[in-house]
Parts: structure tokens; sequence; C-alpha cells
């Protein structure tokens, strides 16, 4: 495997997850508890898909045949999307949602500020612009879960429901091949293992603040980031996500 | 039997639009307390970069005037011209104020 190659990949699977969970985020609109929330999470959302939209662009240049980001997001099949399991798991109720966007915020939060000293310029770029992004959704979401952890007696159940629905999810932000490997040997891809540690100390740290219980050790699923190897769900999220530019490959707004 | 609270109170969001600039009451929203409040805020009135800082007020610690003593209250202002400075001649020596 050539860097370029490796990097290709590599970008893929930063784009995939924030372009996956900025979908599934998107389908709030117009459903939100309160008015003032479905436009938090929107926002949240389009901000998501701007930073997919760097990414893909940039791993469209990488591979260097002519690929923008919306033929990479909208023409690529189901097994070569390079999202973690987590992003594309349904959003259930709003606790659920809260929860997988905290556990995902947690991971992106310290991804990126690694990333932005990446030796990769154009990766420490879209980094430094997400990270202050990042940083807001971490807060918005780190707030909901202390609020609803800490509520009333079913806020707590349902935000203890979700964690104990996604945990097993949670694992394979952190897995890791080749791909890592040759890009951080190269300094342009952070090592997914100390993001790990600061992961689990940031959960725990929210977690006691929201009274709410954190899970012993797990077997945890894996597969979609590394192998394309996705849940049922990724095929309905494309086929809702991808109709449009299918059928109407040149349609523009 | 308690009585659910299903509606979050209402506040006031005060925007600067930038530094020099007073803040200025630009709508309101719903929210639990002064923290989702701010938040809220700012995910609903700042999207367009209008501003750089945000105030909230729980609308009922607002007390606003009676539209009744409309009259009695701002009237009697209209015909004391003297209150403005431009009611004064300035000397010719001082020049330009």
């Amino acid at each position: 495997m050539t860097q370029q190659e490796a990097l290709f990949t590599y970008t893929q699977r930063l784009g995939d997850s924030s372009l996956i969970l900025g979908h599934r985020i998107s389908e709030w609109c117009g459903h939100g508890p309160k008015l003032e929330q479905d436009i938090a999470l929107i926002n949240i959302s389009l901000d998501l898909i701007g930073q997919a939209r760097n990414y893909l662009s940039y791993a469209g240049e990488v591979e260097g045949k002519g690929r923008d980001e919306d033929k990479l997001a909208y023409f690529r099949i189901e097994r070569e999307f390079k999202n973690p399991l987590l992003v594309e798991y349904p959003n259930g109720d709003w606790g659920q949602t809260i929860m997988r966007s905290f556990f995902f915020d947690v991971f992106n939060y310290y991804l990126l500020n690694e990333l932005v000293k990446s030796k990769d310029e154009q990766l420490a770029a879209i980094a430094t612009k997400s990270l202050k992004e990042v940083t807001y959704h971490l807060r918005h979401d780190s707030d909901w879960v202390i609020r609803l952890g800490d509520g009333t007696e079913e806020s707590h159940e349902r935000m203890q429901n979700a964690i104990d629905e996604l945990w097993m999810y949670t694992g394979e932000l952190f897995d890791m091949d080749e791909v890592d490997q040759l890009l951080i040997e190269a300094g342009i891809a952070p090592d997914l293992s100390e993001i790990k540690t600061k992961w689990e100390a940031k959960v725990k740290e929210v977690f006691e603040e929201a009274t709410l219980t954190y899970p012993s050790e797990t077997w945890m699923q894996s597969g979609a980031k590394l192998k394309g190897i996705h849940s049922e769900e990724m095929g309905f999220i494309l086929a809702e996500m991808q109709y449009l530019p299918r059928c109407y490959p040149d349609a523009k707004w | 039997m308690s009585t659910e609270k299903t509606e979050w109170p209402l506040w006031e969001v005060f925007i600067r639009s930038k530094n020099g600039l007073s803040h200025k009451h630009v709508g309101s929203i719903h929210a639990a307390d002064a923290e989702m409040a701010i938040e809220n805020a700012r995910d609903v009135y700042t999207r367009r970069m209008e501003g750089i800082s945000i105030w909230v007020v729980e609308s009922n610690n607002i007390h606003a005037s009676n539209p009744q003593d409309k009259e009695a209250f701002f009237d009697p202002a209209n015909d004391k011209i003297y209150r403005h400075p431009t009611f004064y001649d300035i000397p010719d020596e001082v020049g330009h104020m």
C-alpha cells in the first residue's frame, strides 16, 4: 500500500463518518421536540455534512481520478463506505440520538485535537476549521446527557437504555489497521489508542455528573469502518441519500 | 396530584452584533434554564454571523410600561424642543461641534 492509497482510505473514513451521522441527524428536521432543539440539531447536522464535504473533496483529490465529493458521496456502494457502525445506528428516541452523538463527539473532539498537528496540511486545515464546530457539538450533547441523565426517573432510564443499546458500537471508533500504521509513521494520522484513553476518561466524567452507569468491559461490534461490512441500516440510508442523484445524475439545485 | 410543567419558560434574547455596540433585543426562545437559553439563542439567532455576545433574560423578569400610559408618559416631550441640542445657536467662534 502506498501512502497515497492509505491517505485516500483514511480521508474517506473521516468523511463518511461525518456524512452518515450528519444524514442521520438531518432526519430530525421538522421533528425536534422543540423548535429550538430542532434548529440546534440541524445546525449540527449541517456542520457535519460540511465537514464531510471537505474530507471527501480532498479524498477525491488524493485519489486523482477526477471524482469530486458528490461522486464519492452519491455513487459509491454500501461496501465502499468506511464509517463505523455507531453513526449509522437509527435515531431511536431523543435520548438515543443525543447519546450516539455524544459518543461520536468525544471521539471526534480528541481526534481533531491531534489532527490539527498533522503533517498533511490539508487535513490539518480541515481539522482546524472542524474543531471549532465540534467543540460546540460536544458541549451541546454533554449538556443534554447530564440534563437527562440527572433529570427525571424516566429521562434517566431512557439515557441508561441508550448507553446499553449503543455501547457495543463504541469500540470500533478506535479500530486501526495498516492504513493507520502507515499514516501514524508519516506523522499524518494520530494513534487512536491514545485517543481511546482520553475518550474513556471524558465519557466517565460526564456519566458521573449525569448519574449514569459506565458499562463494564464487553464484546464490541466492528467491521464497517475497516472492512465495509455494515449493518442492515446502511442500505436504507444510502437508498434515501443517493436516490435523487442516481435517478437524475445532473440535477441542479 | 402534581401539575406537570410541560412548557419551558420564555426568555428574551439580546445580541451584540459587534464590539462597541450595545446588545439589542432580537426575539425570544423557550428554554429550561439560563444555560440552555444561551445555547438555544446561539442556535436560533446567530446562524448568520449576527453576533459576538448573547444576553438572555427570563421574560417574566421584564417589567414593561403600560400602553394606556402612552399619552401621559410620552406626549409631554413633544413640545420640549429646548431639550434637543439643535435648539441652541452655537456661536460662530466655536466652529463645528
